[in-house]
């Protein structure tokens, strides 16, 4: 079966990387799935949690800000100034960055916190 | 001892203190040049991908924006001048000066009002001290920049493009940095990075991006759209890899200006410790002259009393 190629990268460093079955996004127009073979393809993330589904079986689930997702020839890559894997989200910090940005109505850094806590859970479930 | 030897004494500590501080100087700024080279790597590949898109966006949509129109009557440039936030790294802020200087000379010489942006103390200073005006200054981070200190700088120097110009906004931009070129050369070098020419988008390291054919993209929301969101980002991209290239370098000179001071200071060392003994030796012969004397003095008066 065909597979995907993923990169996803952080302004700042290279996130994961890796062959995929299929990659959902939030973009701009709502959330997309995409599976090899998909119609090349250019568009603007939202702020949102991302799931990849690995080859292996395995799922990987990160928390994007902001970015693009830009698909072709089975690569597809994932652009964003900030990226976390599931793993590596400390909860706790999240939460307590929610609160701080309801208290403030931050609405940009209560989002970001709701995508980080949305991202964790996906994992956990 | 003598008032000589205690001098030399004196001085010998002093500079040994002074090495002493120069060497660990040296060795610190020589493991954060890995560190910063590191991160420039590690930026590497948002940069090209980011590159990639551009270029994409550019070659199969002939969308107009803002930021890469040309203004045929450019009348105020902006010039982004990176420096160090600390001293003692020999030439390296004054170098990136002098390049801000020759090049804001030459575009008041193409008839353009230059507004000067600066990162890093030492460029404040500079300017300040000559009356010189700086539109807005960021200090703190210019060995250790963060993409959260690029999109600072970049979202006030792209506010500052978008704004007509009537109303003190600029027409171009361009970024004067130090690019790292290797442990002994770092050059100063600027760049014009706005208005954005979108036929020749650099990657990150200045190779120009390798001419391939895109496939035919579906843009979401819309070309524009994309290219909207994907310039600024650009832009930032550039700013945040200027920055990381420029600390690399701030320590790149850092170290290099503190193992010539460490080479100077064991040289001076050398030397006063050959003044030192000499003078060591000069007391003690006068000494024993001295006593030679007394001692024949001595002789000689006891030998007339008989």
């Amino acid at each position: 079966m065909a597979e995907l190629h993923v990169e996803l990268v952080a302004a700042d460093r290279k996130v994961w990387s890796g062959a995929a079955t299929i990659v959902v996004a939030r973009t701009a127009s709502g959330d997309v799935g995409i599976m090899p073979g998909h119609t090349p393809v250019l568009s603007v993330l939202e702020s949102g949690p991302v799931t990849i589904r690995t080859t292996d079986g395995g799922t990987v689930i990160a928390a994007v800000h902001g970015g693009f997702i830009s698909f072709a020839d089975n690569k597809v890559s994932l652009l964003a100034e900030i990226a976390e894997l599931a793993d590596e989200i400390d909860v706790n910090r999240a939460e307590r960055a929610l609160e701080l940005a309801k208290s403030e109505s931050d609405a940009h850094a209560e989002r970001r916190a709701e995508v980080r806590l949305v991202a964790v859970g996906r994992k956990a479930a | 001892m003598g008032a000589q030897l205690r001098v030399y004494k004196r001085r010998i500590r002093s500079v040994t203190a002074t090495k002493k501080i120069t060497k660990a100087m040296e060795m610190i700024s020589a493991s954060r040049i890995v560190k910063a080279q590191r991160a420039v790597a590690a930026s590497t590949p948002y940069a090209d991908e980011l590159t990639r898109a551009v270029t994409a966006v550019a070659t199969r949509s002939n969308a107009k924006h803002p930021l890469t129109t040309e203004n045929p009557t450019a009348t105020r440039a902006a010039v982004l001048l990176i420096t160090a936030d600390r001293g003692l790294a020999g030439g390296y802020s004054s170098n990136a000066i002098k390049a801000a200087v020759v090049l804001s000379e030459r575009l008041r010489a193409e008839g353009k009002d230059v507004v000067t942006y600066i990162v890093g103390r030492k460029g404040v200073s500079y300017y300040s001290f000559r009356n010189l005006p700086v539109a807005k200054s960021w200090t703190g981070f210019s060995d250790q920049p963060t993409y959260g200190d690029a999109k600072v700088v970049s979202a006030d120097l792209i506010e500052a493009f978008t704004t007509e110009t009537a109303d003190g906004g600029v027409d171009e931009l361009h970024l004067v940095s130090t690019r790292f070129e290797s442990m002994l050369t770092q050059t100063p070098v600027d760049a014009r990075l706005l208005p954005l020419k979108l036929d020749e988008v650099q990657l990150s390291d200045d190779r120009p991006a390798k001419s391939e054919i895109f496939p035919l993209y579906d843009f979401e929301p819309s070309a524009e759209g994309v290219l909207d969101a994907l310039l600024p980002r650009y832009v930032e991209s550039r700013i945040y890899n200027a920055l990381l290239q420029s600390a690399a370098s701030e320590h790149a000179a850092r170290r290099r200006a503190m193992k010539s001071a460490t080479d100077n200071a064991e040289e001076l060392i050398k030397s006063l410790k050959r003044l030192a003994n000499s003078a060591r030796q000069a007391e003690i012969t006068q000494e024993i002259s001295e006593i030679i004397g007394g001692a024949n003095a001595l002789a000689d008066a006891n030998a007339g009393s008989e």
